[in-house]
């Protein structure tokens, strides 16, 4: 059970949270501009490491605000979170205090056995 | 008394020192690894083969599944890989001279709404097509074959039927494995454990080796069977999977005398329940939301699981969770598996078979080995090569949208 | 016969009240026991330390431990009470005796009872900053500091009594004081203290991320249960710090014939003779590779009861052996281990056999023997650091400690006294008492330090054995298995080191393969006793085949994994069965329907009306068919009415509204007029149907979206995801309002006048009142209203939408209005009919996330202006493929045959012959009905270039197995020109 800093709430228990995936994924500016293969990428390709994450996570069950997490996929340690369009503490690699431009791109769930 | 499990054979793996180079070199000693190997060998003659694990052999999801075997997929091209696969397992224990416990003693999956009943009955009619066997059960029907499910109204959301796949059952995972390993073994294959892939070798397009914890190991041809860190090696050789990894956690009780002939599945309610020969009842939990690479996840995932199992089984209401863990599964966007070329020549790729990896070992051996010795898909693979991501003919096994006006 | 309760002159029995007797049955034996006993305990205090046979070998075992980590004694507890279930695999060394309580002895194995579990668990959820588990000396040092720093402070224990090991002891003295009254003050200042709690009976199974600790709580009560009192809690604890104060288990020690009754744990022996006042043999031999069993000597000595020897693997007496030998007179052997074992006829013990060992530990060929009915043992004692490993704190071997002891630190956790593999008692209270206060200064609560004292005592060194051979045997070669096999390792799985010696044989390295090969610590102890005495003996093996030394760190540990002892499925799943499982949603009206019979169907959360069977006039109800039949011809005849509350609504706000809705619909919602709705698709990224409904444009700024039921909270969070990570910036605001709004549906072509009088100020006529719009008014009994025309039937029809409170009062209204015209309440089967007749899509039934708007043959409403979500994804080669399976509608050529949903349909040339391979298909029914109305089944479903298709055959093959002929058609049945919608 994870504890997650919520920007706008504070810390609460991992099952008031929706999961997002990789942050900062840009819709296309035109996506009829694309090819095939770039429309795919935006449509099914996410990062994935094992290590430190900047993902998004949804307070649902609370402020149902969507905002950005560092998390280290390895140990799950939460290692910072911001809301949107705001800097995200330890985040390496990112314009961190770039804006948000996040896509609701497909999410999985392996549902099942 | 209780009957003890079958002796295992006196011999099973080396544990050799890796060669300099090999014609076909296995990243991930898992099943899916070893089946490859295996067919390699006994299908194509190919046993200049090492097999690399990071760790102890068949000690990712290998040893962390709920060893459901089953076919009754929706969709044409699964259910053939599927199919291909369970044909394989039947034939296995007899080929592998080794009795890994596979026991046919089907699968139900529940229906508990109208739409699951739909559902339900557009799988078994798609199944038959496919010369899947199967069928649509009643409740009656369910309690025939399960007389432990609660096929009664008092519950939240009732059994209102199920599809019955007799063929289908469990096998003992590690046994799957060692089997497997001896014959690798015995083929000539080295199973070198211990051994991390830390990157790969590419000239040209094309790969000639993998760098390891170990040194390098030159190779023909690469095959990634690495499930749960799948994207982590592929990244190593610049190629991008539509994967992600999740926690999924798995249970089991203590020993108790049978009660459960078959198998249970309920994707409503969540739950997946058999009882293993020794007598201890194993479930399967539903996946963390999150990526996680920890092989472990949240108690509120088991605790759901477990008012799951109570609501459909009151028998289980008393017995006891002995034990909880996790795997690295990978998801794919339409929850079918990759087996597929790469645009690096000579690196193949096997993965995201989600929670269908242990049920598809034997089919994914055959047809990534098929793959990785022929340079093309299997006829049974094809569909699940990478490009379908691109021309969007996904193979979505998500099941519909239970959503209904 | 052994065991015996001792009285009050022998022993202390700090855990037993002598006052209160009670009689339990156990198997065909009725044994007498005091309040405060343990079944085990009752048990040899009525003279038998057996319990049931091993599990494969059926080799007799007897009680071996006083705790959570015996391996033999497992128990059968028949129901506490009627209605209530039997529970098995209960230990025997755990479980409280109750009056009148009966169980059985089990061999390995349990029975499961078929009976459900009513009684009550409850989950409780706690945030503290301070929690400590364990409440031996270490833990309630700690527990002690941290309460008076003012800290929140939990102290949890899984005994019914504080005090930890200091239970098991006689004349332990802290703070000048017997140990046990020290344990009273603390219990009794920590209890005084603000925001503390004490949790007995309670035992931390799970530590999780960031502090993350799960414990299950076995409530104190009578046997019989009380309405209310539960029987076991589910604590949820979050604190800021951890101590974990959780002690050793002692392991029994590996040589031939280890595993017979009257074996046991010297520890075990200590806590039974001391806390339960239970001697459980008459003439004792202790075998150690240590110092803690000195005390039990002492003990024993004391209590008047013979040790026939000291048997110590150490070379020489440690300053402590010296100290208590001399005093008491015992003989020892030192410099020798027990290594073999004979019994009476009935397997139990009867004597021990001793050698003396060289230097590299091996035992000589020459033996003695001594007669013993008691064997107390002690092969070394393993921190239990379960909540610490779960946690990946590392741990490593320690040859000082002679255990895997914690090397590292989880964040925010501390490891003391024993668990930390200090074993006196100073240690222990010093650990503790710094633990407690730096875990209360951590969240910003401090306090002077008050270091609690105890006399200091040597603590000696540990020589554990991993390898005995039985020197008795004739020569052979000393690894062949055979000569392994009654070297029990693990008791309850009835491996040996015999099975140990073939896994490494079959060259197996791994702990984890060898755990696998031989199931060894996989017991329902997992592997307390075992998993160490198996490390080592593989450590020692593979050393031997090596030539180097044993490395037990090399070898590992099997990972602990959750949870730390086993808990009853029904404690988990808590209060969360039936209709707790998942929340029950249900609509203001829903009453009326439960009043009028009417079968409820599930929908995501929601019970709605399937139909409403009426009674036959020669008894009986209607079934489906005739209700549904009834309902349709009703509606299609004159006038229906049905609550359509559980539609989701969304309000959207703001001045990018319409622009918001353009890019989430695949039609146009900017230029809709106020005042008008709009039926609306929604696609997913990748271009697949995902959900549908109506949009009201209330206000330029305002809109009122309608989506499926089982949607709304998915299209919530879609819409939300979008506008939040995507558009923030446009100007809009979401709110949900399913429940805020009841809507009644009130459909048929004698409709308008039932409006007509439900709405008397409305203008209901076509020309005042067109299709797809709106009006507020007010009804005929003042409540508010806002009316909408919308069809799903295809007949003319209207939408009443009334705040939810108002929802039982418009219900009533309508019906009143519409007597007259016959108003039929329908429910969604009938609706589902007559949509299908209208060829009306339901996004979930008719489509499985693979469809898109064109397959549905709903081109007309994709927008070729504008971008919105999915609109991409059409012009992949996939999406444009022209053989996509699309939505016809299907009709059997007999006429009268009603397929199921889910057939599938095939070519007319297709051969049939599955065995020979697949059988390719076209596609496969949706939806399939009876329609009343039409008088002959019609059905929806998804053929392959379908469109194309019309007018063809195709079969549909049946369950079974038969093949009936259909034809495609267009999927409008009824009314294709849609003359009636109008009225």
């Amino acid at each position: 059970m994870l504890l997650i800093d919520c920007p706008h709430c504070g810390p609460r228990d991992e099952v008031e949270f929706h999961y997002g995936g990789e942050a900062r994924v840009a819709y296309p500016a035109d996506p009829h501009a694309v090819d095939d293969r770039a429309w795919a990428e935006f449509l099914f390709f996410r990062a994935n490491p094992a290590g430190e994450f900047t993902e998004r996570w949804q307070h649902s069950a609370g402020c149902r605000k969507w905002f950005h997490a560092l998390r280290d996929t390895r140990s799950y340690e939460v290692l910072a979170t911001a809301a949107l369009g705001r800097p995200l503490p330890g985040e390496r690699g990112a314009d961190a205090a770039g804006t948000s431009t996040d896509a609701a791109g497909t999410t999985t769930d392996g549902a099942g056995a | 008394m209780a009957t003890p499990l079958p002796e295992h054979p006196d011999f099973l793996w080396r544990n050799p020192e890796p060669k300099a180079t090999y014609d076909v070199v296995i990243v991930g000693g898992g099943g899916h690894g070893l089946a490859t190997a295996y067919y390699l060998g006994s299908r194509h003659g190919i046993t200049d083969v090492a097999i690399l694990e990071k760790g102890w052999l068949a000690g990712g999801n290998m040893a962390r599944n709920t060893t459901i075997i089953r076919s009754n997929y929706l969709w044409d091209e699964s259910a053939a890989i599927y199919e291909q696969s369970l044909k394989l397992w039947e034939e296995l224990p007899e080929e592998l001279d080794y009795d890994f416990l596979f026991s046919q003693r089907g699968v139900l999956n529940l229906a508990h709404t109208e739409q699951d009943v739909r559902e339900s009955r557009r799988r078994v009619a798609a199944n038959r097509l496919n010369g899947v066997d199967a069928e649509y059960l009643d409740p009656a029907g369910v309690a025939e074959v399960c007389p432990i499910v609660n096929t009664g109204d008092d519950i939240r959301y009732p059994v209102l039927g199920a599809t019955y796949q007799p063929r289908a059952g469990i096998a003992k995972h590690d046994h799957v494995a060692w089997a497997l390993a001896r014959r690798c073994d015995e083929m000539g294959v080295d199973i070198i454990q211990n051994c991390e892939v830390t990157g790969f070798d590419i000239d040209h397009g094309r790969v000639t080796g993998v760098q390891t914890s170990r040194g390098r190991i030159g190779a023909g041809r690469v095959g990634l069977s690495v499930a749960g860190y799948s994207t982590v090696l592929a990244e190593k050789a610049g190629i991008r999977l539509p994967i992600q990894s999740h926690p999924l956690q798995a249970l089991v009780s203590e020993l108790f005398e049978p009660v459960h002939p078959t198998v249970v599945m309920s994707n409503h309610v969540h739950v997946y329940v058999s009882q293993a020969h020794k007598g201890e009842l194993v479930m399967g939990a539903g996946v963390d939301g999150y990526i996680g690479y920890g092989q472990r996840g949240a108690f509120h995932v088991i605790e759901e699981q477990m008012a799951a199992a109570v609501e459909l089984f009151p028998i289980f209401s008393r017995a006891h969770l002995l034990r909880t863990w996790g795997g690295i599964v990978d998801t794919t966007p339409d929850a079918s598996p990759i087996i597929s070329p790469t645009e690096v020549e000579g690196l193949f790729v096997n993965g995201g078979w989600g929670t269908g990896g242990f049920k598809g070992t034997p089919g994914a051996g055959l047809t990534f080995a098929h793959t990785i010795a022929t340079g093309a898909p299997h006829p049974l693979s094809a569909p699940f090569v990478l490009d379908r991501f691109t021309t969007g003919h996904l193979i979505d096994e998500h099941g519909a949208a239970a959503v209904a006006h | 016969m052994t065991g015996r309760r001792l009285d009050a002159s022998r022993s202390p029995g700090h855990g037993i009240d002598r006052s209160r007797p009670l009689i339990l049955t156990l198997g065909e034996d009725t044994v007498r026991g005091f309040a405060g006993d343990t079944v085990a305990s009752a048990a040899i205090a009525g003279g038998s330390i057996v319990c049931g046979p091993s599990l494969y070998r059926a080799r007799p075992r007897g009680i071996l431990t006083a705790g959570i980590e015996e391996p033999n004694a497992l128990l059968h507890l028949e129901p506490t009470a009627p209605g209530t279930p039997a529970e098995s695999m209960l230990p025997a060394t755990t479980l409280e005796a109750t009056d009148g309580m009966r169980a059985r002895w089990l061999q390995g194995m349990g029975v499961l009872d078929p009976l459900g579990d009513e009684e009550v668990y409850e989950h409780h959820h706690v945030h503290t900053d301070v929690l400590v588990i364990g409440a031996g000396p270490a833990g309630l040092a700690a527990a002690r500091e941290a309460a008076r720093s003012g800290a929140r402070t939990m102290l949890l224990d899984e005994q019914s009594m504080l005090g930890g090991s200091l239970l098991s002891g006689r004349h332990e003295r802290i703070e000048d004081r017997p140990a046990l009254d020290w344990v009273a003050e603390v219990a009794a200042e920590f209890d005084a203290a603000e925001e503390t709690r004490v949790l007995r009976r309670t035992t931390a199974i799970g530590a999780y991320d960031a502090n993350f600790v799960v414990a299950v709580e076995r409530c104190e009560r009578d046997a019989e249960p009380r309405p209310g009192v539960p029987r076991q809690r589910i604590w949820h604890l979050r604190a800021r710090e951890v101590v974990l104060a959780t002690g050793a288990h002692e392991r029994p020690l590996v040589f031939a014939d280890n595993d017979r009754p009257g074996i046991m744990l010297a520890g075990a022996v200590r806590s039974y003779l001391n806390r339960w006042a239970v001697a459980p043999g008459e003439r004792v031999v202790v075998a150690t590779t240590n110092d803690a069993p000195y005390a039990l000597v002492e003990d024993l000595v004391e209590a008047g009861i013979e040790v026939a020897a000291v048997v110590d693997a150490r070379p020489a007496p440690s300053e402590r052996a010296a100290a208590v030998l001399a005093a008491s007179g015992v003989q020892a052997r030192h410099g020798a281990a027990v290594v073999g074992t004979d019994a009476d006829g009935e397997g139990v013990l009867s004597g021990v056999v001793v050698a003396d060992l060289d230097a590299d530990g091996a035992p000589s060929a020459e033996t003695t023997g001594i007669a013993a009915d008691l064997l107390a043992i002690s092969g070394g004692h393993s921190p239990v650091l379960h909540l610490h490993t779960q946690r990946q704190g590392p741990v490593a071997w320690s040859d000082r400690a002679g255990g895997f002891v914690p090397t590292g630190a989880v964040a925010h956790q501390q490891v003391v006294g024993a668990a930390a593999g200090l074993p006196s008692l100073a240690d222990a209270l010093e650990t503790g008492a710094r633990a407690g206060q730096a875990a209360a200064a951590a969240t910003g609560w401090e306090t002077a330090l008050q270091l609690p004292t105890a006399p200091a005592e040597p603590t000696g060194a540990v020589r554990p054995l991993w390898l005995l051979p039985d020197p008795r045997l004739p020569e052979g070669e000393p690894l062949d298995p055979e000569r392994w096999r009654n070297h029990l390792v693990d008791l309850q799985r009835d491996q040996s080191v015999a099975d140990i010696l073939r896994a490494t044989g079959a060259g197996m390295r791994s702990v984890e393969h060898i755990k696998r090969y031989t199931s060894i610590s996989t017991a329902s102890d997992q592997g307390k006793t075992s998993a160490v005495a198996a490390v080592g003996a593989i450590a020692t093996l593979l050393a031997q085949q090596e030539g180097s030394t044993a490395d037990l760190s090399a070898v590992g540990v099997p990972r602990h994994r959750p949870p730390y002892s086993p808990v009853a499925f029904a404690a988990l799943a808590g209060r969360r069965r039936r209709e707790l499982f998942d929340p029950v949603r249900v609509t203001n009206i829903h009453p009326w329907h439960v009043d009028q019979g009417a079968v409820f169907e599930d929908v995501g959360q929601w019970k709605r009306p399937r139909f409403y069977p009426q009674a036959l006039p020669g008894g009986g109800v209607e079934d489906m068919d005739a209700a549904v039949a009834r309902e349709c011809l009703a509606v299609r005849g004159g006038v229906g009415m049905q609550d359509v509350s559980t539609l989701g609504k969304i309000e959207i706000r703001g001045a990018d509204a319409p622009e918001f809705l353009n890019r989430v619909y695949t039609n146009g919602f900017a230029k809709l007029a106020v005042g008008k709705g709009r039926y609306g698709l929604m696609c997913t990224a990748d271009g697949m149907l995902f959900d549908d409904g109506v949009t009201l444009r209330i206000a330029p700024d305002r809109y009122l979206m309608t989506t499926t039921t089982g949607g709304a909270a998915k299209v919530l969070d879609w819409l939300e995801e979008w506008l939040q990570t995507e558009w923030p910036e446009l100007d809009v605001v979401l709110t949900s309002v399913t429940e805020h709004w009841n809507t009644i549906a009130v459909a048929g072509p004698r409709s308008r006048e039932v409006i007509a009088q439900v709405a008397p100020e409305l203008d209901v006529s076509q020309e005042g009142f067109g299709f797809m719009e709106f009006r507020a008014t007010t009804l005929a009994n003042g409540i508010p209203a806002r009316i909408c025309r919308i069809s799903f039937s295809g007949e003319l029809s209207f939408e009443v939408n009334v705040e939810n409170f108002h929802g039982q009062a418009a219900w009533e209204l309508i019906r009143t209005a519409g007597e007259a015209a016959g108003i039929t309440p329908y429910g969604t089967e009938t609706m589902h009919v007559l949509r299908a007749e209208k060829g009306l899509v339901i996004i979930g039934q008719d489509t499985d996330g693979t469809v898109t708007p064109q397959d549905a043959g709903m081109e007309w409403a994709v927008s070729t202006f504008k971008d919105f979500i999915g609109k991409r994804s059409f012009s992949r080669p996939d999406t444009s493929r022209s053989d996509r399976k699309q939505f016809v509608g299907l009709q059997p050529l007999d006429g009268r045959t009603r397929v199921e949903e889910g057939t599938h349909v095939i070519a007319p040339d297709t051969p049939m012959t599955p065995e020979a391979g697949p059988v390719p298909h076209l596609g496969h029914i949706t939806s399939s009905y009876h329609s009343a109305t039409l008088g002959h089944p019609i059905a929806l479903g998804l053929v392959s270039g379908g469109f194309d298709r019309i007018g063809e055959q195709v079969r549909a093959v049946l369950e079974d197995g038969s093949l009936l002929e259909m034809e495609i058609v267009p999927s409008v049945f009824y009314d294709p020109d849609g003359s009636r919608r109008d009225g």
